[in-house]
């Protein structure tokens, strides 16, 4: 299937979001080979806890080890390919047991114990076969805490896979006086009836908030206007949805940074380093753990969102961010995660929980109008209406240094062409 | 808006970029918002008739009865989408909570589906009725059924009354399903007359993946 001409460099043909030859290629070339997020370490504290998930189309479980380590393992019986965990987490106490023949398995996926063993004496199916056991991941990795597995035997390591978006990561655990966090034990999921990119790209698309969102923003304003006018102040949490409705040139002030593998960063808008107690106690904290010069260098990063390409958006100036798991060209399912810095006032937690509750919960006052543009979007785009997806503006802005590229507009279209550069590179690999 | 917003021309230097902050207020740029240039109508969201419907004569009650005929108002009032009657209902510090887990105990600082105060219902309900409710758009309607009322405990303060609900919501085509429990603590107001200090939700189908989203209270 020849791709190149779907993708130029300022417009993309509307079948790279409809096909389903080429999201079955997408799964193959991007999800089944690249550094995939599996959920964070502390998601699975004890031996033989389990999170099931999958890796593009295939069903895995991260499980953690007796000696600490976490694996990530196929979640499939190799005697009748039957699921070995039902749930979506537990424990799995010390081995994996087959519903279907009661084959059981280490947490490490080695074969433990097959009923009646005798019957395949003489037969090629022996202990020692890999056959006999669960498959692993091909190679498993995490960074600060989040583990990511591969498919693939061979390809750059997670470091060099995660390139600059490391920060996502850096900025959450680095806001810990220990430099850690820790998962809050609740996953939202929410299904969106329309393809994993409209997602990604509008992420970083800063022409759309104002449009948009504006009836939650001039909602929340009008309420956070009357508050300041009665008690001098309002909560920050009505700024996290007054912004919203701010005007186009303003948006256009919101730069992105743009690096390879199509990751990217929304920078800071929404002033979340107020002059408050709890945040200058927090502060204070992190000057004591780490040293003025340090901690200042911690604080003062003006990050909205990181975007890993193609499936995470990490938000990490608020301890939270959001899993794609495709489904199919029209369907994704996207995991929303909240978590605690480790060490740091509960003030801080509660503030970031105002997010998570007032943007990211499925009672979300924003994403609400977000996916019904993408539904109404996929749906646009199967039709014969017409035959490309417009990313013309500011094309030719665009300023590429070093790999990193940037546009002086923040509404600039730059995103998108730098996104779809990375999805080209993966779809043209052998 | 804040200090400079050029990108410098110094080179692709992203941790120096990172350190210019930017921070935008609404309302405070010289032009109209982008908020405001685009005004179309949407229908569905209108209300069902002039006036919310009536609180059901009760002769003769007792508490029992009169606190069912109140779980049906607060039922009716939504599915009639008479948004600020609903919130009349809750009395000054009333709250709307709808956790996700039936083992969570607070509605501050946990983690929730909903969780608003009279100050966050007025941005919802501002937020729905807003003419640019691009996603109230298509058709809207919801029938709750509430049952099994049992009032738990009664004191001249206040009454713990437990309840279960079933919810049908049409949207656009599709027609999805909601159940679970409500759990209303209700107090009376100086004219004697039941409100809301706190309406708590556990759906029973909460940690399900949501197709799609709740946009009004359930």
């Amino acid at each position: 299937m020849n791709l190149k001409p779907l993708v130029e460099p300022d417009r993309v043909h509307k079948s790279v979001y409809t096909d389903p030859k080429i999201f079955d290629l997408e799964m193959e070339k991007i999800w089944e080979r690249t550094w995939v997020y599996c959920g964070h370490e502390s998601q699975v504290k004890n031996p033989g806890d389990y999170h099931a998930l999958t890796i593009g189309r295939q069903p895995m479980v991260m499980v953690r080890q007796k000696d600490g380590s976490v694996q990530v393992l196929y979640n499939r019986c190799p005697h009748r390919g039957v699921q070995l965990v039902g749930n979506l987490k537990g424990n799995t106490g010390s081995a994996f047991v087959c519903s279907y023949h009661a084959w059981s398995f280490h947490l490490d996926g080695k074969v433990r114990a097959i009923p009646l063993a005798a019957g395949y004496e003489g037969t090629r199916l022996t202990r020692d076969n890999p056959d006999c056991s669960m498959k692993r991941a091909a190679r498993v990795d995490s960074y600060r805490g989040f583990v990511f597995a591969s498919l693939a035997d061979e390809g750059e390591g997670l470091l060099d896979f995660l390139g600059e978006a490391r920060i996502a990561f850096d900025d959450m655990c680095d806001r810990s006086p220990v430099g850690e966090v820790e998962v809050v034990p609740i996953c939202h999921r929410v299904v969106q009836h329309s393809n994993w990119k409209f997602f990604m790209e509008n992420q970083l698309d800063s022409l759309h908030p104002s449009v948009t969102h504006q009836s939650t923003g001039i909602s929340a304003g009008r309420v956070e206007k009357r508050l300041k006018a009665e008690q001098g102040s309002a909560p920050l949490y009505y700024h996290y949805l007054s912004t919203f409705a701010s005007s186009f040139e303003q948006w256009d002030s919101v730069q992105t940074i743009n690096f390879p593998h199509g990751h990217g960063i929304l920078k800071a808008y929404m002033g979340l380093r107020p002059q408050d107690p709890d945040t200058l106690a927090h502060e204070a904290m992190l000057k004591q753990a780490y040293g003025e010069q340090k901690a200042e260098e911690y604080l003062s990063r003006s990050i909205h969102h990181v975007l890993v390409y193609p499936y995470l958006s990490v938000q990490s100036p608020l301890q939270q961010l959001r899993c794609l798991r495709p489904i199919g060209p029209d369907k994704t399912l996207s995991e929303i995660w909240h978590f605690r810095l480790k060490g740091a006032p509960e003030a801080i937690y509660r503030r970031s929980l105002w997010y998570y509750n007032l943007v990211n919960s499925p009672a979300t006052m924003i994403n609400a109008d977000d996916l019904e543009n993408w539904t109404k979007g996929q749906w646009g785009l199967q039709s014969n209406g017409g035959d490309w997806v417009s990313f013309h503006r500011h094309f030719g802005d665009d300023r590429v240094e070093a790999g990193v590229t940037y546009s002086n507009h923040g509404t600039s279209e730059a995103v998108m062409r730098n996104q779809f550069r990375a999805w080209s590179t993966y779809m043209s690999a052998a | 808006m804040s200090k400079s917003n050029t990108i410098p021309t110094a080179g692709p230097d992203f941790e120096h970029l990172l350190a210019q902050e930017v921070v935008i207020e609404a309302g405070t740029a010289e032009g109209p918002s982008g908020a405001q240039r685009i005004e179309p109508d949407h229908s569905p969201r209108t209300p069902h008739g002039d006036a919310a419907p009536a609180p059901a004569l009760l002769p003769g009650a007792d508490l029992q009865r009169e606190v069912e005929q109140f779980l049906y108002l607060q039922a009716e009032l939504l599915d009639a989408k008479q948004w600020q009657a609903w919130m009349d209902l809750f009395d000054a510090q009333g709250v709307y909570w709808m956790p996700v887990e039936r083992s969570q105990t607070e509605w501050e600082g946990s983690p929730s589906i909903f969780a608003e105060d009279k100050l966050l219902m007025e941005i919802r309900k501002g937020r729905v009725t807003h003419p640019n409710a691009w996603s109230q758009a298509p058709m809207w309607e919801t029938n709750h059924l509430v049952s099994h009322v049992a009032i738990e405990s009664a004191s001249e303060q206040q009454i713990q009354v437990r309840s279960r609900f079933h919810m049908m919501e049409l949207r656009r085509d599709t027609v999805r399903h909601f159940g679970g429990s409500y759990r209303h603590t209700l107090v009376r107001d100086a004219a004697g007359a039941l409100r809301i200090r706190l309406q708590r939700v556990d759906l029973f189908n909460g940690q399900a993946p949501f197709d799609y989203v709740l946009q009004i209270w359930v």
